[in-house]
């Protein structure tokens, strides 16, 4: 006796909402995500051609400076000699440990207050002490 | 007889199965176009506080940036462009060299950015060694 084939059965898995399932990933993705930024102070960065890239952008503390000795951290304003507490502070966090100081200093700025920034940052020490000089690239 | 008979209904539908493709394509574009701006700066490890090495004299070579950008080296007034060569140039009879950048108090941190650019590049890859002494007040 013949066995006889039945019907094919239909097997496909429809595609048509594989991209509307996609789009909300990615829209989810999108929204979730959080950049932690600060903004700063108006400055205007010195430009430089033998730079280095920093590591990311996690474990890095930012310390703005202007031309009217204004210093920012963390979108706050500060006196220079707290700057040696703040940065103490963050190198002995825990959950995210600093690593690289970036400076972000106004081109104009003079080198008195500079000075006073590496000795705060000499005071805090451990980590603190890496300094990046925020440059722009510089064509050459 | 019917004139306005009826037309045999035609399907009408967009084929979606390349949506997808077309989405990944775009979601592709995006991704390999969007440049999210990394910083970048000249690096520079300061030293310890109270931490002072002793240098033989032979080995420092003091380069003095005063208030107008103007550079000198050994007691020499220089172009800042012209810093990579000569320390490149005294590396080569010296390689245990040690810049001592010392700036004014009123210098602009422009001045000391560029000069601090020529040191990095006339050591290239290797470690540089460079002091930074106090500003004169």
């Amino acid at each position: 006796m013949e066995f006889k084939k039945k019907s094919k059965a239909e097997c496909g898995i429809p595609t048509a909402s594989m991209p509307d399932i996609v789009f909300m990933l990615l829209i989810f993705f999108m929204v979730s995500t959080v950049f932690k930024e600060f903004r700063g102070i108006p400055i205007r960065l010195p430009s430089a051609q033998k730079i280095e890239k920093l590591p990311g952008k996690r474990n890095v503390a930012y310390i703005w400076a202007d031309d009217r000795d204004r210093v920012s951290i963390d979108d706050n304003f500060v006196e220079i000699r707290e700057i040696s507490r703040i940065m103490y502070d963050k190198s002995v966090d825990e959950l995210s440990p600093l690593r690289v100081v970036s400076m972000k200093i106004d081109e104009r700025a003079k080198m008195g207050l500079i000075t006073q920034i590496h000795e705060e940052l000499r005071e805090a020490g451990g980590a603190a002490l890496n300094v990046n000089y925020s440059t722009k690239t510089a064509s050459k | 007889m019917l004139v306005d008979k009826k037309k045999k209904k035609r399907s009408a539908e967009i084929p979606t199965s390349s949506l997808a493709d077309m989405a990944f394509l775009l979601l592709v574009f995006f991704l390999v176009t969007t440049t999210i701006d990394v910083d970048k700066g000249i690096g520079l490890v300061l030293p310890q506080k109270g931490e002072t090495i002793e240098v033989r004299t032979k080995n420092i070579c003091n380069l003095l940036v005063n208030a107008e950008g103007k550079v000198m080296i050994d007691d020499q007034v220089i172009e800042p462009v012209m810093i990579k060569s000569i320390i490149q140039r005294k590396l080569i009879e010296n390689d245990k060299l040690i810049v001592s950048v010392k700036t004014d108090a009123a210098t602009k941190y422009r001045y000391y950015i560029q000069v601090l650019d020529q040191l990095k590049q006339a050591w290239g890859n290797k470690k540089t060694r460079i002091s930074i002494a106090e500003p004169e007040r």
